[in-house]
């Protein structure tokens, strides 16, 4: 059964009330190491915007096309595993043309995305939840959008970090990881707005 | 009927296959950069190529040999260009071997750069007259007991036209253990005259790729590929007195430079040479340095040894090789004439004596040096 949630409310709930990242804490390893440089944060979280829009509308394609009519679920990690890596693949020979500085500062985490575990969560979660195709194409955006915010918003205050007073024993990820708890809490203030499973 | 076990893994090879052919697919159209042009040295050489691969082995496949010790591998940063055309930032695998200045003056690894749209580039001169020869080995004598005199006739071109201090390429097919074929660079000992051969002294390094193939596995006959002639250590055309100092398979570009002068009949410079080495065993070329010494007055040859065995019975200077050069600049060689430091050796003996040339006032400018 298809929940019954409108695109919109679903859309916004993924950017802010179930954010994949602050509220799932899903795709943490590139979240901290690559949000010290803003430039590169804002490419990666493009990046992953795009990454998650194409892999999930083409996971619910390959889902409820292929795996369902053929009684296949049980070989949906390796579908969509494999569907996720190809995308990536192709992802990253466009950026490489269309934009090499952004793939030199991308570097290894570009395709790193591939093993996001924020891209195969939001693709198993519209799987369980049973998103239709609008949902999922909604949902998975929406969570590229929350992914891309909370990586930019990282980055900002770890830039304003820089200068601030830190406890030597608390430079570097020590900071970094009680920012990231504020954050969540932070993200948590609009858990009652609207609520999405 | 497909039995029913075989229906996942087909369907998983099916949309694994068609994914795989659509990467292919997207491979073409996004890395197919088609021709480009490759401007080098404002328009001195124009050349149509296809892009997509790095500029250094785009280069080479036009027979333009960018040295590379490592073999593109973006370690050794010997193959610098200066790329004119904006590319974008400098890679995280040039940086690290790119001073701020060259950083600055759009130096390039071209072994890090891909060739993807019309590029002008600077590259030396002397680059273009860099080939890959096909050479058959003529001879290998033993001078020390580490040192061997290896002898190349080329084959293909039949000739080369270098500098004496050049050096050449050697390319290492895989042995043994070694899966990968390998580059190093060896001095050529032979003289610019010899025109169709070119002559080398390897001392063999313990543990060393290239050296341990030439000492254990090349002989007489065998073929052997080099990319030649590279470098800028050479001779400087001044009345300057010319210092050269070098130890070892060191003097091999020396040996080069100095009979070049002989062949050319340049006579009426005063040369001095001095070779150091532990003991007498260590001594070679010893008799033919001697007997150019007594044919040509401006010539003098200083050996020295800083550990005689007694046996040697040896009457010639005891010492450093710094300690001797710092005599001999002392009391025997004209102070108050130019002169001309070259050197060739290990970066530890060489650094020492610049010290000593520099307290001689031989400046930074007149000190010419080949580190290995």
């Amino acid at each position: 059964m298809t929940p019954d949630i409108n695109p919109i409310v679903l859309f916004f709930a993924s950017v802010f009330t179930s954010n994949i990242l602050l509220a799932n804490f899903l795709g943490m390893c590139s979240f901290i190491a690559i949000s010290k440089d803003f430039k590169s944060a804002n490419g990666l979280g493009l990046a992953v915007i795009i990454v998650l829009l194409i892999t999930s509308v083409l996971n619910w394609a390959v889902y409820h096309l292929i795996l369902v009519p053929l009684n296949l679920e049980y070989l949906r990690f390796i579908v969509f595993i494999i569907v996720i890596a190809a995308s990536v693949q192709i992802l990253e020979m466009v950026i490489d043309r269309i934009s090499p500085a952004l793939y030199m500062t991308l570097g290894i985490f570009l395709p790193l995305i591939t093993v996001n575990c924020a891209i195969l969560g939001v693709v198993l979660l519209l799987q369980i939840r049973n998103y239709s195709f609008v949902q999922s194409a909604v949902f998975g955006l929406g969570s590229g959008i929350g992914w891309w915010i909370a990586i930019i918003s990282l980055a900002a205050i770890r830039k304003k970090l820089e200068k601030a007073p830190i406890p030597a024993g608390l430079k570097g990820p020590g900071i970094t990881f009680i920012t990231i708890g504020l954050m969540a809490m932070a993200f948590m203030g609009f858990s009652g707005i609207l609520s999405v499973q | 009927m497909i039995p029913l076990i075989l229906i996942g893994p087909l369907s998983v090879s099916i949309i694994t296959g068609l994914l795989a052919l659509l990467i292919s697919i997207m491979d073409k159209i996004v890395n197919n950069y088609g021709e480009v042009k490759l401007d080098i040295n404002g328009g001195q050489k124009v050349l149509t190529v296809s892009g997509g691969s790095t500029l250094l082995s785009t280069l080479a496949e036009q027979k333009i040999f960018i040295p590379s010790a490592c073999g593109g591998k973006g370690t050794c940063g010997t193959c610098k260009v200066t790329v004119t055309t904006d590319i974008g930032p400098h890679a995280a695998t040039e940086t690290p071997l790119l001073t701020g200045k060259e950083i600055k003056e759009n130096v390039r690894l071209s072994c890090q750069v891909k060739v993807k749209k019309d590029l002008s580039i600077q590259i030396p001169e002397d680059l273009f007259a860099i080939r890959r020869f096909k050479t058959t080995v003529e001879s290998i004598v033993d001078l020390t007991h580490d040192i061997k005199e290896v002898y190349l006739k080329l084959d293909d071109p039949p000739e080369v036209n270098f500098k004496a201090g050049q050096y050449a390429q050697f390319i290492i097919p895989p042995y043994g253990k070694i899966k990968e074929s390998t580059q190093r660079a060896y001095s050529m000992n032979s003289t610019p005259q010899d025109k169709n051969r070119l002559g080398f002294l390897i001392r063999l390094v313990p543990g060393g790729i290239a050296t341990t193939y030439v000492h254990t596995l090349l002989k007489t006959g065998d073929k052997l590929e080099v990319i030649a002639p590279v470098g800028q250590f050479r001779l400087h055309e001044s009345g300057a007195i010319m210092l050269c100092i070098a130890g070892g398979s060191g003097m091999a570009p020396l040996h080069s430079i100095i009979f070049d002068l002989v062949n050319r009949g340049v006579t009426d410079r005063q040369v001095w040479y001095f070779f150091g080495a532990r003991n007498k065993k260590e001594l070679f070329y010893f008799e033919r340095f001697q007997e150019l010494e007594q044919k040509w007055s401006n010539f003098h040859f200083i050996a020295a040894l800083s550990e005689p065995l007694p046996d040697d019975n040896w009457k010639g200077d005891v010492g450093l090789i710094t300690d001797v050069l710092d005599s001999y600049l002392k009391d025997k060689i004209k102070p108050d004439f130019p002169k001309e430091g070259y050197l060739c050796g290990s970066p530890g003996m060489i650094d020492a004596c610049i010290r000593v040339l520099k307290a001689h006032d031989v400046t930074d400018e007149n000190i010419f040096y080949d580190k290995f």
